[in-house]
């Protein structure tokens, strides 16, 4: 093979991102890397070229080498991760180029999550921001490997010195107020060069590396010295009855074939039998390897589950721990409501169970809050539907991290980072007989039946016709509406705002109950608003939930208006009555929508049959 | 001697072709024979041998391929005993649709980005391989690994779901699909390196022959069939010529070199200085056309 070839295959890779406050230069001091290092390829430096003739600039502007979106180049700001690939004589590098405005920061720690290294930039002007800090804790909540400070556009202090070590004292002060063991500092001007790639006769005075050797030399860590073995299980592979092999990626440690492992959340014993890599058949497996395991013991394991080594410390199984927590949701963190949780290839149902703190950037003091906005860091306890396996996040990040997920908008909106895990294996009491068992008993698939309308749209009516149609065919059922909830249960509730609304909170939770207790449970509410209704979906899984939209016009209820209450409301003897004095506010997507005026009810109730597929 | 960052980034796409298939219902690759799409093949054979391959592939033909192409699909197919599915835009096909009649940008929306959206619509897939690498242009540069697509196949750049660590979210409702991009951190140099390694076959158009070619727009144009419309008194001239990206033969130009192998193809790349799209006129329509491209359903 060619020497020049056999070169290029021996260099190893350092991912690092390029993070700081908007218009710190972070784009400029990208190109400027590649620029200095004649990497930009012919075509793309005419491009630059002809911008800036188009611009009349006195230096090209080397940062359109990295904004790829039409939106960026047009106001000149960087709203996503750009992925640039160099490679000089001794590195292959994958730079992560990230936004610096606040409301981007779940892609900046999108970049973050992928790197062993950040370059932080810091305006010489102006030290450091706000947004500065916030970048530095991300970093040092996502723990990289190095840290280094690029104090740019020194050009404009006239490369003044004083300036600049001034800054770098208190840039190291803040540095240590976070922790940090180690943190570099480069005196740079991306536009001019200085101390990129080249030194600068304008500030000789600086003694250390070029921010490229210092990139090209800096020692990267790929595993840890003793740590243990950790092998989620990502595909079950049968092709044939005579195979079973359980693929995945080792994220930390090494085992080889003959060695005894554990298999959690179940603890059963086994042992490696064969182990697959790219290449076929091998001995053993390291951190960072795309393996296949075949194990001695016939056992059915399935994705989610964990392979650890018999011989090393036993990894935590547990189905609550604490975490820091980035957030990224339009909606506020609401510690009760339950999101789904992805770690490693396991994904389970949540619930934030409480906030402990959220992290003020300013001050970096940890204050009591109510809940996380956008943006926002914090730390909280988690409570999780099932004992799962995990570390610490600083112990072992690949089994130590999550996501949170939000169930209906199917957005990730939390990268979450685990602190503490219950020093014992804690398992919540599992009652052996479950939802499942209880609906298989009755013979039935348990829904909440929730009927939404106006006063007098025909809700009870059609709801009680279902109750008996469905009593006839054999079904369990239970009927919930104003009747047997106001009187008992609820009575303690009045008709302000604030009552309603627990109101139906309150019937929600009975639902939940009742659906785990095997029913088809009819909730017949008039339940004006979205949101509450909403909540409740939020409380059950997926497609338990079927909204019943009654949608009779105002007119045919006010004319039916069986309790009489319509009158009342127009002489204005009730007040915050829905549709007259207070809104209603229609589904958007309702499982459902019946109307009673035009439909017989033999009709509505073959919809309905429909709906839970009993017909 | 197996290369330390190649196997970093081996290892990282066959997590992902793993990752996919266990999230996703009705996973589809999509195969366009170039060298991308043989790296992107040979990855998932690794991933899931000793078994088979737990989803089809999927190309999209404008009818306007090199014939050498779809000769290597059809020998890589048989060889490997692949599902192939082939899928035209009869529409645009009868209406005469072409890159020379039409243009290259309606020939591009008719014939690969509405014909691509037909046959995931047909196929009901939601999970979609493609071998687009981050290093190839702007927009791509900021595209994520799983990439969300609305119902209507849409790419909305400044809504992207945020992709932390290798938690990918593969979460869909009913319609809704995922580009994923197992090659997004290999640029192309990885690429013909573990072309080299890996000993892969790709089709020979890559390599240094004489072929008949017109010049237009400043690169070389290969006659390869009848439909090549010549002005009044061109005559196709033969030039020793291979090309860095393939696809509709008239909107691909190629370049002039006398590399004939992988080897001596990398080493002339390891000197050159322009990069890969370059001789590709799709993107040069506008500036920003594959942003626009994608977000409208474009790979």
């Amino acid at each position: 093979m060619p020497p020049l070839l056999e070169k290029h295959l021996q260099k190893d890779l350092l991912r690092f991102l390029t993070c700081g406050s908007v218009d710190d230069g972070k784009s400029t001091l990208i190109g400027r890397l590649l620029y200095d290092a004649g990497l930009v390829p012919d075509d793309q430096l005419a491009t630059i070229k002809s911008d800036q003739l188009k611009r009349s600039l006195a230096e090209p502007d080397l940062s359109l080498l990295l904004d790829g979106l039409q939106a960026e180049r047009e106001q000149g700001i960087t709203i996503d991760v750009a992925y640039r690939y160099f490679s000089t004589k001794q590195r292959k590098f994958i730079v992560a180029d990230t936004p610096g405005h606040e409301q981007y920061t779940a892609n900046m720690v999108t970049g973050a999550s992928h790197c062993q290294l950040a370059l932080l930039l810091v305006d010489a002007r102006k030290g450091v921001l706000s947004q500065t800090r916030r970048h530095f804790v991300v970093v040092r909540l996502l723990g990289l490997q190095h840290v280094a400070v690029v104090v740019n556009k020194l050009d404009l202090i006239d490369y003044h010195q004083e300036t600049y070590l001034q800054m770098e004292k208190q840039i190291q002060s803040l540095g240590q107020q976070l922790g940090l063991k180690e943190l570099y500092c480069f005196p740079i001007s991306a536009v001019t060069g200085a101390n990129v790639v080249h030194r600068s006769a304008h500030t000789e005075w600086y003694e250390g590396p070029t921010l490229l050797n210092w990139l090209e030399e800096v020692e990267i860590q790929t595993s840890i010295e003793g740590e243990p073995f950790r092998f989620p299980v990502q595909f079950v592979s049968r092709p044939h009855q005579d195979f079973r092999g359980y693929m995945g990626t080792v994220t930390a440690g090494h085992i080889a074939v003959g060695e005894e492992v554990l298999v959690l959340p179940s603890q059963a014993n086994n042992r490696v039998q064969q182990i697959i890599g790219v290449h076929g058949e091998q001995p053993s497996a390291e951190r960072g390897e795309a393996v296949t395991i075949v194990l001695e013991k016939e056992t059915d394991l399935s994705r989610g589950e964990v392979l650890v080594l018999k011989k090393e410390e036993p990894m935590i199984v547990t189905d609550q721990f604490e975490a820091n927590l980035v957030w990224f949701g339009d909606q506020p963190l609401r510690p009760g409501k339950r999101y789904e949780l992805r770690l490693g290839t396991v994904a389970v149902p949540a619930t934030i169970k409480r906030l402990l703190h959220r992290l003020e950037i300013q001050t970096m003091q940890e204050l009591p809050s109510p809940q996380l906005e956008r943006n926002d860091m914090g730390r909280c306890e988690l409570a999780l539907e099932k004992a799962t396996p995990c570390d610490r996040y600083e112990d072992l990040p690949a089994t130590g991290s999550f996501i949170l997920v939000d169930r209906v908008t199917d957005n990730t909106i939390a990268a979450g980072m685990i602190t503490a895990t219950a020093s014992r294996q804690v398992v919540r009491h599992q009652s052996r007989v479950d939802k499942s068992v209880r609906s298989q008993l009755k013979g039935q698939t348990p829904r909440v039946l929730w009927f939404t309308g106006l006063s007098g749209s025909g809700k009870s009516t059609l709801a009680n016709a279902l109750e008996q149609r469905l009593a006839e065919l054999g079904y369990h059922t239970y009927l919930l509406d104003g009747d047997n909830v106001r009187h008992g249960l609820n009575r303690d509730l009045g008709f302000q705002e604030e009552d309603r609304a627990e109101n139906i909170r309150r019937v929600g939770e009975i639902s939940k109950l009742m659906l785990e207790a095997g029913l088809i449970v009819l909730v017949s509410f008039i339940s004006p608003f979205r949101s509450e209704r909403q909540q409740v979906r939020e409380l059950l899984d997926i497609g338990e939930f079927i909204e019943v939209f009654v949608n009779t016009p105002i007119e045919v209820c006010e004319e039916r208006d069986p309790k009489g209450l319509y009158k009342l409301a127009r002489d204005g003897k009730l007040p915050n009555f829905t549709g007259i004095s207070s809104p209603y506010e229609p589904p958007d997507h309702p499982e459902l929508v019946l109307n009673t005026h035009q439909n017989s009810q033999e009709k509505n109730l073959k919809y309905l049959l429909n709906a839970l597929r009993l017909s | 001697m197996m290369s330390e960052h190649l196997k970093q980034l081996e290892a990282e796409s066959i997590y992902i072709f793993r990752e996919a298939v266990a999230q996703f219902e009705r996973p589809v690759l999509l195969y366009s024979i170039g060298k991308d799409s043989s790296v992107l093949l040979q990855l998932a054979l690794k991933a899931f041998a000793p078994g088979k391959l737990p989803f089809p592939l999927l190309h999209v033909d404008t009818t306007w391929k090199f014939k050498d192409m779809i000769q290597f699909r059809d020998q890589t197919v048989k060889r490997l005993g692949l599902e192939l599915l082939v899928h035209t835009n009869q529409e645009g096909l009868d209406q005469g649709i072409g890159p020379f009649s039409h243009g290259s940008r309606v020939h591009t929306d008719v014939m690969k980005t509405q014909a691509l959206r037909q046959a995931l619509d047909k196929g009901q897939y939601d999970g979609i391989f493609g071998g687009a690498r981050r290093d190839e242009e702007g927009s791509r540069a900021k595209e994520r690994v799983f990439s969300f697509r609305n119902t209507h196949h849409q790419w909305d750049p400044k809504g992207q779901r945020p992709e932390l660590w290798q938690l990918y979210n593969g979460r869909l409702q009913l319609a809704e699909s995922m580009r994923v991009f197992p090659l997004s951190n290999w640029t192309e140099l990885d690429v013909w390196l573990y072309i080299l390694q890996e000993q892969i076959p790709v089709v020979p158009l890559y390599f240094a022959k004489e072929r008949p070619v017109v010049q237009r727009q400043g690169t070389w144009l290969m006659v390869d069939d009848e439909r090549m419309p010549l002005e009044p008194g061109e005559m196709a001239e033969n030039r020793i010529i291979r090309f860095r990206t393939l696809g509709c033969y008239p909107l691909t130009g190629g370049i002039e070199s006398t590399a004939q192998s992988v080897e001596e193809l990398l080493e002339e790349m390891l000197q050159s200085r322009s990069s890969e799209r370059q001789g590709r006129l799709i993107d040069q329509d506008q500036v920003g056309s594959m942003e626009k491209k994608k977000q409208e359903g474009y790979f």
